[in-house]
């Protein structure tokens, strides 16, 4: 039995393509998710050419949902299928960024749709297995998911000879352990084979050199959830549904201090406000925005009066910032921003795997930096020397996870000086002097 | 022991892979799920079955956070503190369950029933604040449901009547 509600909440904004079928009931069986379009997508691709299905995946202009935001047709299509080694697809259903859970409900509700999805990318690149690595938390939807697979498997859809076309697939589950690390690709193939999850030196990229050395394309669940319909209705009817370049929906969940927190399926390009004001009915309270992170904590926050953006990759991108993962969430007046910052490295310290030492030491120290300064010992030099440490992870190691907690640490010391300033002058948290709740535990300069 | 459920699981976990050390990180899962944590006798089987040395094992639970090679509570409950969670209070329910079990972060109850853990975003920020009691959600907490939880949990463990 769930403990939790179903976070999709509904809103009259909605554009419903990868939610299309919530809400059916008993959809996550096999019967009733044929009868409603499913497994029409990949009999569509079968009856086409590999090279023609990436071609219409690339048109789409579907990008990477996980947070990249790299086109998922062109990815496909560095794989080289002429190569003799066996081709593999990864599903990367390791969600672990702050503020992300939208592929929990793409699973739970939908779990076929994510099969078929996995099994059309394998046509494409010419692959015969398939694994879908699901965070070790998600336990649950794991066991939704082997369910499906074994009835995908029964009536032919997985297997041998799919439907009869010659092309076999196979597919299964495994699960991770507990690290955030293993989100990123290399790390994830790394622990997909058995070893820690450290990140690899790229290039060589995975679609060349992948999972035991092979071709292997590694796909969000959101984007491999997103290709079935892709295929049913063509890559431009898809396009159109969002801004240029940044074909369809996504899947945005908002979070923190907002009246209606919940996961929603927006257009691409949606301005930013119009998710706070009429998708989230506002904040909290009736309470006043300070800041927003876009997409995950990894993500630059934009103030108050950034929020006229349109939340697409590019648009994002424009004003310094990322769409990230499509956590959204929202940060009331009353909250301190050095605790914010703090709370956000404590989580990179933790996660850091250590393989690279900018990252490492980067964390640690500025974790403690902020840990110090909120517990009102900081100094006024603290604040340039945390830009300092930050700057210096930036590009400086394997994997993206350094710049994560480069970049939002820089826009907060930035955009929120003067917090840290008002910290020094008080000689305490202005915030919790005027006794606002914002949650985070910090006594005496101690973290708990 | 493994029991002999665990032991058929093993073999067709292995067989998904071309490679048997891929099912390392899955097979330390199950049989932590069956026994409570990592034993030794998991270890040494598990390295036998996929033809790697136990210290290889041994290095895998010591990076991933979910593996334990000492016993843990019967309930494991996994408070989220960070930032969807913190905005709407984690910190104070990760203190509240504190201060009700007398633990602090990974500890455990004398009587072996509870253990509580700090623990980072679970993918439950829509409903924050969340945590997880071994691998069931529980979101939107407050002090009330949290002591509701906590007395019904102590009331169906066996070792907490004797």
């Amino acid at each position: 039995m769930a403990h939790y509600e179903n976070p999709m909440r509904g809103s009259s904004l909605e554009v419903k393509v990868l939610t299309e079928r919530f809400g059916i009931p008993n959809v996550e069986k096999l019967d009733v998710f044929v009868q409603h379009n499913g497994y029409e997508g990949l009999r569509k691709a079968l009856t086409m050419t590999p090279d023609a299905v990436i071609a219409e995946v690339k048109k789409s202009a579907l990008r990477g949902r996980g947070g990249a935001g790299f086109n998922a047709g062109m990815k496909w299509g560095f794989v080289p299928r002429q190569s003799p080694k066996p081709k593999y697809v990864v599903c990367n259903a390791d969600e672990s960024e702050p503020g992300t859970c939208k592929d929990r409900v793409l699973i739970e509700y939908d779990p076929h749709q994510l099969i078929e999805g996995n099994i059309i990318a394998g046509y494409a690149i010419g692959s015969h297995q398939g694994y879908i690595y699901i965070r070790g938390e998600y336990r649950y939807l794991m066991e939704i998911l082997d369910r499906a697979i074994g009835e995908a498997y029964a009536a032919g859809f997985l297997g041998k000879n799919i439907l009869g076309s010659g092309f076999d697939f196979d597919l299964a589950t495994h699960t991770g352990a507990g690290a955030y690390e293993c989100g990123e690709e290399t790390a994830l193939l790394n622990s997909l084979e058995g070893l820690r999850g450290y990140p690899r030196v790229k290039p060589p990229f995975p679609a060349v050199v992948g999972l035991y050395g092979c071709p292997t394309i590694i796909n969000n669940v959101e984007t491999l959830s997103s290709v079935p319909s892709i295929l049913r209705n063509g890559g431009d009817w898809y396009a159109k549904i969002g801004t240029p370049n940044n074909g369809g929906t996504r899947l945005f969940a908002l979070s923190g201090h907002i009246e209606r927190p919940g996961i929603y399926e927006l257009p691409m390009g949606i301005p930013l406000r119009r998710i706070l004001e009429e998708v989230g009915g506002g904040v909290w309270k009736g309470k006043k925005l300070k800041c927003v992170i876009p997409g995950g904590s990894s993500c630059p926050v934009l103030t108050a009066s950034e929020i006229d953006v349109p939340m697409d990759f590019d648009s994002l991108s424009k004003i310094g910032s990322m769409l990230g993962s499509g956590g959204v969430v929202f940060i009331d007046e009353d909250t301190c921003m050095v605790k914010a910052a703090w709370r956000i490295m404590k989580f990179y310290a933790h996660e850091s795997c250590g393989w690279c030492i900018p990252c490492r030491e980067g964390t640690a120290w500025l974790k403690a930096l902020l840990e110090r300064f909120h517990g009102n010992g900081g100094m006024a030099e603290d604040i340039d020397t945390a830009l300092d440490v930050s700057y210096n992870m930036l590009g400086k190691t394997l994997c993206p996870l350094g710049d994560a907690a480069a970049m939002p640490t820089i826009s907060i010391l930035k955009k929120f000086r003067h917090e840290f300033e008002e910290h020094l002058k008080l000689g305490s948290c202005p915030f919790e002097a005027r006794g606002s709740e914002s949650g985070v535990r910090v006594s005496a300069g101690v973290a708990i | 022991m493994l029991s002999d459920a665990l032991k058929q699981k093993f073999d067709a976990v292995i067989a998904r892979y071309p490679v048997k050390r891929s099912a390392i990180v899955p097979l330390l899962m199950f049989a932590q799920d069956e026994a409570g944590h990592v034993t030794e006798e998991a270890i040494q089987e598990i390295a036998q079955r996929v033809g790697v040395r136990p210290i290889e094992v041994i290095e895998d639970i010591g990076y991933y956070s979910m593996l334990h090679r000492r016993p843990i509570g019967r309930y494991n409950l996994q408070v989220c503190t960070n930032i969807s969670c913190m905005l709407r209070g984690g910190g104070a329910i990760f203190e509240h369950c504190s201060k009700k079990l007398g633990i602090g972060h990974k500890q455990t109850t004398p009587d072996g029933t509870f253990s509580l853990e700090e623990v980072e975003c679970l993918g439950a920020c829509c409903g924050a604040p969340a945590m997880q009691v071994n691998y069931d959600y529980y979101e939107n907490l407050t002090p009330e449901t949290i002591d509701a939880l906590i007395d019904g949990l102590r009331k169906k463990n066996p070792a907490s009547e004797t």
